[in-house]
């Protein structure tokens, strides 16, 4: 039988779990539930009053093809944003544990991209990417019309995706670094006396034994992507041209803060974070079998 | 001599204490402090800084700060979160996409019984009736003091003009489309620009063409207005710009192709342009040195009868619930920028106009519009004052503006992308604003606009 060290009286349990309590309270249940209450009414924005609508608000927002539309542009970045940041990363982590000559250097460099703001980030990818004026300005001059973000959806799309993804490599970056290093060495020595190269070792040895850090990364970084895109869409895109980067988060934000639609900002948040939740599940649940801890 | 009795030293040391402190506060609360919080920042937001500084050098009784929330719709959004909180500002700038939630919400002091309330009388009638309109009810009743105030003008360039043998600005569109012909036939690689903003493309090409963007009076009789923009004259100049710029001779300027309008047209890129006469003073700084540019009123279409343009910027309210003292300060504010002095002030550092008529009689008798760089700026007066107000030019009054905004220009971008005809493009726009308008309406079911 196992012996678990316990607290003798519950009292001290509940006061040494009040403050994370509370603050997980103020800062999640209670605007959650607020958004919750909101999202079934029709909210004034200066607070003149509400009335309960049940689930109008959700229905009309289903109703709207542009909605699922919205909701498939945000699947399509959040996967291709993920796989961009996380496959970078790994590349960039699996030479970087390698020791490769200055990798000192080029390990410290490749953390900062993370601590720059997203407004700031966005702004200088504006500037690449523009079509008159930017980086890409030469490309358009050989090939007249190949990139215009201002007018193709489907650059725009690119362009956010790479921004976006721009910043994360730094922070999978490091854990896939640290993933790296935790493998032991006599591992890696022992296959290579054997007479494994370098890309084998990294089959075999090092990406099986990654899995974990893969999959929390995953985690982290489909969870992200779904909320936090909208730092970058509001500084390049707008959520244009015509609607092809209004990510769902992105509408949110524009619907609630600037078009004052509280409730069917409220609403679409609710729906957002039914997604989030049901996809960190789908993960835990199914694709977490698949991995090997020890 | 006989030392105080301990008690008694204490006591007169308490009593002191008491005076001074009493003292201390009379003359912190001397000045009675209020916020006000616009949506101004850069350079502008630094002006109006200024202003309340030369409002404050003239006050002995109050003490106004203004805070700049860093753009119009996070000045209301801020507003209202601080109104909800029950810390709101004395006073708010609020946009024009901004003012039907506002009048709704009863969240504000009237300007007029404000101003009779601490003893002011406000001559309605020195306001320019275009200006004036955009802010008040349907009766006519203001309810917001207009502060910052424009409109949109046509921007040309001189020399590139000289090149084709022209040295007038074009009346009509019809005349835009010939110039850009023959200034890309002279080598320009972008005559005439715009932009998506559907205020100079939508609002202003409707209200001088004399068309309805909405029933009901653009919104001002009713909630249960409708947008009608994709069967009037506006249907035809978004065809107009297309086939333009299909030809190659009209080019959309936005943030990210590089360069805006203002941009572009100040680069000497652009020769044709048109925004508001708030930039008037930008591109007088932009500009290449050398170059000559002017301002004239927009075109329109050949035939038309112009009517006129619609006022832009935003207008100060006062909030409810703040103290009585407060208010009195507010009024004086209001009051002190109603000055034509102060108007003169706000229009020099700016590139705004005067709102009331005895401040631009003022302006010009000293000879502000003579010479450079404020020349042609009296223009915009004249844009504003073309006609007598309608009831499609004395503004636009709907919910969900900033949304409908945003429904047009997603359209418009569709169109000009080729994905969408027209007619199809703004059908969308129009459908899916009159949705956002009858959810604006159920949001308020029951109350009336005043």
């Amino acid at each position: 039988m196992e012996h678990h060290a316990q607290f003798r009286t519950r009292w001290l349990v509940a006061l040494l779990l009040a403050p994370q309590v509370l603050l997980v309270f103020t800062f999640f249940y209670w605007p959650a539930g607020a958004a919750l209450f909101w999202a079934f009414t029709l909210e004034q924005p200066w607070g003149g009053g509400n009335a309960f609508v049940g689930f109008d608000n959700f229905t009309s927002l289903f109703a709207d093809s542009f909605y699922w539309a919205s909701v498939g542009r945000t699947i399509v970045f959040a996967l291709a944003s993920s796989c961009l940041a996380m496959g970078m990363a790994l590349v960039l982590a699996l030479f970087c544990d390698r020791q490769l000559r200055g990798y000192a250097y080029y390990r410290t460099a490749l953390i900062w991209p993370y601590a720059v703001a997203a407004p700031a980030a966005a702004v200088a990818f504006r500037y690449v990417f523009a079509p008159e004026a930017g980086v890409f300005a030469g490309l358009n001059a050989m090939y007249p019309g190949l990139w215009n973000p201002a007018m193709s959806g489907t650059d725009a799309m690119i362009m956010i995706i790479i921004a976006y993804s721009w910043k994360f490599i730094s922070y999978n970056f490091i854990f896939f670094l640290a993933g790296l290093q935790a493998i032991p060495r006599s591992l890696i020595e022992a296959a290579a006396m054997d007479g494994s190269g370098v890309l084998r070792r990294m089959r075999d040895i090092q990406l099986p034994l990654l899995t974990p850090t893969v999959f929390f990364l995953l985690v982290i970084n489909i969870t992200d992507s779904f909320v936090d895109s909208f730092g970058i869409i509001d500084i390049t895109t707008e959520g244009g041209p015509a609607k092809a980067t209004n990510l769902m988060v992105y509408k949110i934000y524009f619907d609630g803060f600037k078009g004052l639609d509280y409730s069917g900002a409220a609403a679409q948040s609710i729906v957002l974070m039914v997604l989030v939740m049901a996809l960190t599940f789908v993960q835990f649940r199914y694709v977490e079998r698949k991995i090997h801890y020890k | 001599m006989h030392p105080l009795p301990t008690w008694l030293s204490r006591s007169a040391a308490a009593a002191l204490a008491l005076l001074i402190g009493a003292g201390g506060e009379a003359a912190a609360q001397s000045r009675v402090k209020f916020e006000l919080w616009h949506g101004l920042s850069g350079d502008l937001g630094e002006r109006v800084g200024d202003v309340c500084k030369r409002f404050n050098e003239t006050q002995a009784e109050f003490e106004i700060a203004c805070i700049s929330q860093g753009s119009y719709d996070e000045a209301v959004q801020n507003s209202i979160a601080a109104f909800r909180a029950k810390k709101q500002p004395t006073i708010v700038q609020v946009f024009d996409a901004g003012t039907a939630d506002l009048m709704l919400s009863g969240a504000f002091y009237p300007a007029g019984k404000l101003m009779a309330d601490n003893g002011f009388t406000v001559d309605w009638g020195r306001y320019f009736p275009g200006v004036a309109n955009y802010y008040a009810t349907s009766k006519g009743e203001l309810l917001s003091f207009p502060f910052n105030s424009s409109t949109a003008l046509f921007y040309w360039n001189r020399d590139a003009f000289a090149k084709v043998g022209r040295s007038a600005a074009p009346t009509t569109w019809e005349e835009v489309e010939a110039i850009s012909r023959d200034l890309k036939k002279a080598g320009y690689a972008c005559p005439f620009a715009f932009e998506y903003d559907t205020w100079q493309l939508m609002e202003q090409f409707s209200a001088i063409h004399g068309q309805p963007i909405a029933t009901r009076g653009n919104g001002y009789e009713g909630l249960d207005a409708e947008l009608v923009f994709n069967k009037t004259r506006f249907a035809d100049y978004v065809k107009f710009l297309k086939k333009g710029y299909d030809e190659g001779i009209f080019s959309i300027k936005v943030k990210a192709t590089g360069a805006t309008i203002g941009e572009a047209f100040g680069a000497g890129d652009c020769q044709m342009t048109q925004m508001s006469v708030a930039s008037h003073g930008t591109i007088g700084k932009i500009a290449k040195p050398g170059m000559n540019w002017d301002v004239a009123m927009l075109p329109l279409f050949a035939g038309t009868k112009r009517t006129n343009s619609l006022v832009g910027g935003a207008s100060l309210w006062a909030l409810a619930g703040k103290s009585k003292d407060e208010y009195r300060g507010a009024a004086a504010f209001f009051n002190f920028i109603a000055l034509p002095q102060s108007e003169e002030y706000w229009s020099t550092v700016t590139g705004y106009i005067p709102v009331t008529k005895p401040g631009f009689a003022f302006m010009k008798a000293k000879g502000f519009y003579d010479k450079p760089p404020y020349k042609g700026r009296e223009i915009a007066l004249e844009s504003l004052t073309a006609s007598e107000v309608t009831p499609v030019s004395r503004g636009v009054r709907l919910g969900g503006f900033l949304l409908i905004r945003k429904e047009t220009q997603d359209a418009l971008q569709a169109i000009f992308a080729n994905s969408m005809s027209v007619e199809a493009g703004l059908n969308q726009a129009v459908e899916r604003g009159n949705a956002i308008l009858r959810r604006f309406e159920k949001t308020y079911a029951g109350k009336q606009l005043p």
